[in-house]
């Protein structure tokens, strides 16, 4: 197992998600001899995961799951919070926007809980880096202790600085830079210093508008190019059958005597299969500003 | 690993690469030719003098539409000096501010006037322009620069200037899938180097071939194709590497069947065999044949007329030479033929282990039976995802899926997006948004479960009354 390549057995030393339902995913760290207590019961990880399938159903006590090898998107979902994250709908319009594949040097700050770091890790592996800053201390001790129990360490470089008064580390070598922080405005002139001389792509993540307005300001005076600003949200459909009622207007003089009594059973309904909306949904997460740096 | 003058070299623009025009917001992808004319925006371009220039160099379009590599922007902008109102009071739209007429305008740019000039002919022929408040006179110098600027940017291509191009230029030949939704299918198919992917797609190649270049040239994509052969003129606007091509395999999917019951013959056999198999496959290496050429990006229906009235010049060739002609033709079919049987026959190991490690779906065909095929390929825990303009036939996979089991993490979404316009003090939404990106339908293999327990979750078509219980569901 790792996050950027697939295997078809759990083996001890894993990172296993256990999909337990639609909203209820969770991470677990597979080990000869250990035990992990599920709301199905428990799992004995020797008998029930090393030496499986993945996706293989898990029978409990109380219940039964599936267990899924590891991707971004279920890290995404099942994840410790120790900060806001980012979501798969604003990553994979971000990964695309950066335009990001294997190979790929990327910039990356604030690394925040790791969500997008993840993902960064699986396009641009097996010959890209990433060079992600993080200014809390424990953060980024912990997301550099993830990236090693995901085997991805080898593709990425943790650093623990303040990326607006130190920069990025690194000179020249960034196809990309991504910044998710409090006042991108003064990590613009770091992001330039770190892309390469030939160009790249920019982007930064803000919920508020007036950040955007400071950083495409800053973003213009560095001379970068191509600015826009958007936004990006899921609508998740629910599927289901619904049966809707069809009214009675009484016996019909018009129709044939015989049509009547089979055209007016008492509680008539169409069924049929639809989609509903949400009642409420996220309906803001931040507005991503991307750009293109020229060639300097 | 900075980069230093001498590895420029990489990003120079080279005779028969593929590359992408620009100017504004407006994409289209050529191949760099020799005295080869590209019509971009009204224009007859050469793209000659490109050669050798760095990619996303802005040259300038010079009379007889040969290219210049623009000078340095220059910052003085036309209206450095003028004075601006306040509001809108004393503007009266009367047609008659502007004291330059249509030909006074054609008779500058005959003159060779350059963009930036007539912009400025135009501000200081305007009787109202001082009246005109300071936004309003940016955004007419903004309008007319889009009119007048007489540029073109040569890009490098990739996966989002092409999606974007696609989606400007041509909706229908990608089946309206804008780019932010190949995006989300990109993320949520796991696509990465090394693995191995099934794509079913009829959305000229770009679908393909941006799976291909986040692939990296690692691993292996197997296009599954409906009828007489697979499409890819997209995929060569990209200008991938020739070894990105060794990844790629094909398969017809009117052989699926075959390959599942173990009948599928891969054995090379004499093409003149009376076998209905070998004519549907010798109908197919017809149109492959033909297929890229009237599919190509762009504008190809010139280009070929052009080509086909230069061939009638040498019509009348002696019979004997055309009879030779003819059974050359024939001998390069066959090998072709033979050839496509050794790549079919290798694409059908590939598929036989049905151990793919993704799978992408965007057609026009409805996507219930593509998906229930080709899901028999995946490796259990693996992603998949389907798209479709319409949501009806997703809700119909969608259903489908949960009465056979052997998925999870079902989810039925589309995207909405908007862009902003961000200036100090006049940031908003754009007034024009795009009003849908088409549907998606994602999730996750499961190992099948032969023996199904007694009071399975695996519940059939649900009745209205159950849903709360569905819900909690995967």
């Amino acid at each position: 197992m790792s996050f950027v390549e697939y295997s078809d057995f759990i083996q001890d030393g894993d990172v296993a998600i256990l999909y337990l339902s639609h909203n209820n995913v969770m991470p677990v760290k597979v080990q000869q001899g250990a035990q992990t207590q599920t709301r199905y019961g428990v799992i004995r990880h020797s008998t029930d995961l090393i030496g499986q399938r993945y996706g293989s159903k898990v029978t409990c006590s109380k219940g039964w799951f599936h267990v899924l090898h590891p991707t971004p998107e279920l890290w995404t979902v099942a994840l410790p919070h120790r900060t806001q994250i980012l979501y798969t709908t604003d990553i994979a319009f971000i990964t695309m926007m950066l335009e990001l594949k294997p190979g790929s040097i990327v910039c990356e700050s604030g690394t925040g809980s790791g969500s997008l770091s993840h993902a960064i890790l699986r396009t641009i592996a097996p010959t890209g880096h990433l060079h992600t800053v993080e200014f809390h201390q424990q953060r980024a001790e912990k997301v550099a202790e993830e990236f090693k129990e995901h085997r991805v360490d080898h593709l990425v470089t943790v650093r623990n600085q303040d990326v607006c008064k130190d920069g990025f580390g690194v000179t020249g070598v960034a196809d990309a830079v991504f910044l998710d922080i409090p006042s991108p405005w003064d990590a613009v002139g770091h992001a330039k210093v770190a892309m390469k001389k030939h160009g790249g792509r920019l982007c930064s993540f803000s919920p508020c508008i007036e950040q955007v307005q400071k950083t495409c300001e800053a973003l213009q005076d560095q001379g970068f190019e191509d600015i826009s600003t958007t936004e990006v949200l899921l609508r998740e459909h629910d599927v289901r059958t619904v049966s809707l009622p069809l009214p009675d207007f009484g016996p019909d003089p018009e129709t044939t005597e015989e049509a009547t009594p089979a055209a007016a059973p008492n509680h008539a309904s169409i069924t049929l299969k639809t989609t509903t909306l949400p009642r409420e949904m996220p309906g803001h997460t931040g507005y991503l500003t991307f750009a293109t740096k020229p060639r300097t | 690993m900075a980069d230093n003058g001498d590895d420029d070299n990489q990003y120079r623009i080279k005779e028969g690469d593929y590359v992408v025009l620009k100017r504004g917001e407006i994409f289209k992808a050529v191949q760099i030719q020799p005295r080869k004319k590209v019509i971009f925006e009204k224009q007859w371009i050469f793209l000659d003098n490109a050669v050798g220039q760095l990619y996303s160099t802005t040259f300038e379009i010079l009379s007889g539409g040969n290219l210049k590599p623009h000078e340095l922007k220059d910052s003085a902008s036309p209206l450095d000096a003028v004075e601006a109102g306040t509001d809108n009071r004393n503007i009266v739209d009367d047609g008659k501010s502007q004291k330059l007429t249509r030909d006074d305008i054609e008779a500058l740019k005959e003159k060779g006037l350059k963009g930036q000039d007539i912009i400025k002919k135009l501000v200081d022929n305007h009787a109202t322009f001082g009246d005109k408040t300071e936004y309003s006179q940016v955004k007419y110098i903004k309008k007319k620069k889009k009119k007048y600027e007489n540029t073109v940017m040569i890009l490098k291509p990739s996966c989002r200037i092409l999606a974007m191009m696609y989606h400007g230029r041509e909706p229908g030949k990608i089946c309206h899938l804008r780019y932010d939704t190949l995006a989300q299918m990109l993320t949520l198919a796991n696509i990465h180097a090394g693995s191995k992917v099934l794509v079913f797609e009829t959305c000229a190649g770009l679908v393909l071939g941006s799976i291909m270049e986040r692939m990296g040239g690692y691993g292996s994509v197997i296009q599954m194709y409906p009828g007489g052969g697979p499409v890819r003129a997209g995929v060569e606007s990209f200008g991938f590497p020739a070894h990105f091509h060794d990844t790629l395999h094909e398969f017809p999917i009117c052989h699926v069947n075959a390959l599942l019951a173990g009948t599928l013959d891969t054995s090379a056999k004499d093409p003149t065999a009376e076998n209905a198999d070998e004519k549907q496959l010798n109908l197919a290496a017809e149109k492959e044949q033909k297929q890229p050429e009237a599919e190509e990006q762009g504008t190809p229906e010139e280009e070929s007329m052009e080509t086909n009235t230069g061939d009638d010049a040498g019509q009348d060739v002696e019979k004997t030479e055309k009879d030779k002609l003819k059974e050359a033709k024939a001998q390069v079919k066959k090998l072709r033929l033979e050839e496509k049987q050794r790549r079919l026959a290798a694409t059908a190991a590939l598929l036989k282990g049905r151990n793919a490690d993704g799978l992408v779906i965007a057609s026009r065909f409805h996507p219930c039976p593509v998906l229930l095929g080709l899901l028999k390929f995946l490796s259990p825990s693996r992603p998949f995802v389907v798209y479709s303009q319409y949501i009806e036939p997703l809700v119909e996979c969608f259903k489908k899926l949960r009465e056979c089991g052997g998925t999870v993490n079902l989810r039925l979404t589309d995207t909405w997006m908007r862009h902003y316009q961000v200036l100090p003090d006049r940031t908003h939404p754009l007034l024009l948004m795009s009003g849908g990106g088409g549907y998606l339908l994602s999730g996750t293999t499961v190992a099948t479960d032969h023996s199904k327990p007694a009071g399975s979750k695996q519940a059939e078509e649900p009745a209205p009354k159950r849903q709360k219980l569905e819900d909690t569901e995967g």
